[in-house]
């Protein structure tokens, strides 16, 4: 789960990471509420999960409230990149002398954590990579031993951090690695992190991505769940369980396993069609799942046909074929279904649906069979 | 030949007593594979339809000989399951567990090979592996492989494993070992990992490999067939259109750098002298030309 910008900075604050005093404000009069509060001058931001906001008109200094009113009407309601902008972002300005950067993300190649850090923040860190990679101290961290003080105030000095960020930069950098592991984030990212002319150091912004398989023990992400999707579709799967991603296409897909789902948007594509979505119903789904997930694709208005592509392992065939006909009992589906079923209980499964096929569900034997009568169908 | 595992392997299941533990456990022993104990804290001395059942991996390596380990138990017990079986002696570990935080995947896995040098693990969010007639550990379903060789498989996958296997067996040609080294962040072992195996064992005579969009394995694995494999490889990549930016953050595109996409992934491929198919079947087509030909 991707967090905005002010959920990442809460987030940080849960830490000990200093970031600026600031509030949410989803209306102009809101954000002068906050404006009022933090004190002038402040910065109003748009709270969208997408980079260039800045570029965008997105973001926007105001020195009193005559500003905060036109800079707060003129981002609520901007479509940056496809992202409609709904909330603010109001924060004290902060005076500043230096512009760093800092991440913590897992290295899968060598399997250890990787910290970044440069003192050339501010600017796109994929720029200074292309550009400039010397400027970017790694810092490969085994995650049995983590992060102490003296290797964080070693690295500080070796990413030509000024003297007088240092010390506070490597207690930040400490706190950072702490909310990236106890925190349970596939990447903590802030950029800028920034030095102030009386040798402050916090952060100016901050990109959190939170791992969705440790929701399990941090209740306190409930709170950010609210907002998380812009898609309904995809909020409507979530509330099921299920692992969804909106398209598009006219064809809506189910299949089993992240590999399998994705192979079937290929060949679905390779035969001429689109996907409307992508839908792992994951390892061990049961015949409720399974209605779930047909009435989660139901309820989108651009389907023509849905194809149903599951290869048995974990998940029973036959358990799949009871959900089928339980979703079909339960809603009136709209598109024809076609199912390609394999694996673990294969047989008994295409003897439960055998009674029951007709022109609105048919079965095909192999995948891209599946995926053309599919295809043909959503036409 | 095989790799990994066995007619010989003898494995327990770390959670024989759970409802996938009971019904892989027992479909793995039906298959063939030697299933010679369970472990479950606090039910030890009962059994599962014959098999016995330990409170401790120690307990179960010490009575049994047992030297490979099934860890089917949910995400938040399965980083100690995984160590706990290291520690009593478990050479071999499937972990078939989906949705393991990667923080802990990263811990297990380093501390695993700091303390365990010695001790492979497969997975977590694998499949499994099944030598065909042989031993069958984890969830694949063993009627859909064919026993005698000569294609070795290893896929980061679960259910495109399934599909190769099948494609494959419909056709009459026989696996000598498939791996499902899974999709996670931090897998136990990963496909270099095989094709060194597959590489060396003389009953394998061609490979193939399936991969997914994210990280650079499928690169990595690239290069070192490029250097070190001459026995016939094809590969299939999946995720050609899955829409870009959905999980990885800057950060992550960075240590990559152009690399994740699966067409990046099927060009090194290519240039490794990889046959790269456009999918599943294609895949499994190619492999019955090239086994044909040998």
């Amino acid at each position: 789960m991707d967090l905005f910008e002010y959920q990442g900075k809460q987030y940080f604050a849960r830490y000990g990471i200093p970031v600026s005093p600031g509030g949410v404000a989803d209306t102009v009069e809101e954000a002068l509420e906050v404006a009022e509060r933090v004190g002038f001058p402040v910065v109003v931001k748009a709270q969208v999960k997408v980079g260039g906001r800045g570029k965008a008109g997105g973001v926007k200094l105001a020195t009193g409230p005559d500003e905060v009113r036109t800079h707060a009407t003129s981002i609520l309601g901007l479509d940056i990149k496809g992202h409609v902008v709904k909330r603010l972002w109001v924060e004290h300005a902060s005076d500043i002398a230096k512009e760093y950067y800092a991440s913590f993300t897992l290295d899968r190649p060598n399997k250890v954590h990787l910290g970044m850090l440069s003192a050339q923040g501010g600017v796109e860190i994929e720029v200074v990579a292309a550009e400039s990679p010397e400027a970017i101290a790694m810092l490969p961290i085994d995650p049995v031993r983590g992060l102490d003080s003296a290797t964080a105030r070693r690295w500080v000095a070796e990413a030509g951090l000024d003297e007088a960020a240092r010390a506070e930069a490597a207690d930040l950098l400490v706190a950072l690695y702490r909310c990236y592991t106890e925190g349970d984030c596939d990447l903590a990212e802030i950029n800028p992190l920034v030095l102030t002319p009386g040798g402050r150091v916090h952060a100016l912004d901050a990109k959190v991505t939170l791992d969705d398989n440790a929701a399990f023990r941090h209740p306190e992400w409930d709170e950010f769940r609210e907002d998380e999707f812009e898609d309904p579709r995809e909020r409507r799967a979530r509330e099921k369980g299920l692992n969804y991603i909106g398209l598009d296409g006219s064809v809506g897909i189910i299949a089993n396993g992240a590999g399998l789902a994705m192979s079937t948007l290929d060949v679905v594509n390779q035969v001429g069609g689109s996907a409307a979505n992508f839908l792992d119903i994951g390892g061990g789904a049961n015949a409720d799942v399974m209605a779930a997930a047909l009435e989660v694709i139901n309820a989108d208005p651009k389907v023509r046909s849905i194809f149903v592509n599951i290869f048995g392992g974990i998940t029973r065939v036959d358990e799949v074929a009871k959900g089928v006909l339980e979703a079909l009992a339960r809603v009136d589906i709209a598109s024809p279904i076609v199912l390609r079923l394999d694996g673990t209980n294969a047989v008994e499964g295409r003897a439960i649906l055998a009674p029951h096929l007709s022109d609105r569900l048919v079965t095909e034997p192999t995948m891209l069979e599946a995926a053309r009568r599919a295809v043909a169908l959503a036409r | 030949m095989s790799i990994f595992v066995d007619e010989s392997t003898k494995v327990i299941v770390q959670g024989l007593t759970g409802s996938q533990g009971r019904f892989h456990g027992l479909r793995n022993r039906a298959y063939g594979t030697k299933v010679v104990g369970g472990v479950t804290p606090g039910k030890g001395g009962t059994d599962v339809e014959g098999i016995s059942v330990f409170d401790s991996v120690r307990e179960a390596v010490e009575t049994t000989g047992a030297t490979a380990s099934f860890i089917a138990v949910p995400p938040r017990f399965a980083p100690a399951a995984i160590l706990e079986a290291a520690e009593g002696g478990i050479e071999f570990i499937v972990c078939i567990t989906e949705g393991i935080p990667a923080q802990d995947e990263a811990l297990t896995y380093n501390r695993l090979v700091e303390e365990h040098p010695g001790v492979r693990l497969l997975g977590p969010n694998c499949p499994g592996i099944i030598s065909p007639g042989k031993c069958n550990i984890g969830i694949t379903s063993g009627d859909i492989a064919l026993a005698g060789g000569p294609v070795g498989i290893v896929s980061r996958s679960g259910t495109l494993t399934y599909q190769a296997l099948y494609e494959l067996s419909q056709k009459g040609v026989g696996q000598t070992t498939c791996v499902g080294i899974g999709g996670d962040p931090v897998p136990g072992t990963n496909f270099i990992d095989c094709l060194e195996a597959f590489q060396a064992d003389p009953d394998t005579r061609a490979v193939m490999m399936i991969g997914e969009i994210g990280g650079s394995e499928e690169e990595r694995a690239a290069e070192w067939i490029a250097q070190n494999m001459d026995k016939p490889v094809v590969a299939y990549v999946a995720g050609v259109t899955a829409p870009p930016g959905r999980k990885m953050g800057h950060a992550g595109a960075i240590i990559s750098g152009s690399r994740g996409t699966a067409q990046a992934k099927m060009a090194a491929l290519a240039d490794a002298g990889v046959r790269v198919c456009q999918n599943p079947t294609e895949a499994g087509e190619a492999m019955v030309e090239i086994v044909r030909a040998l």
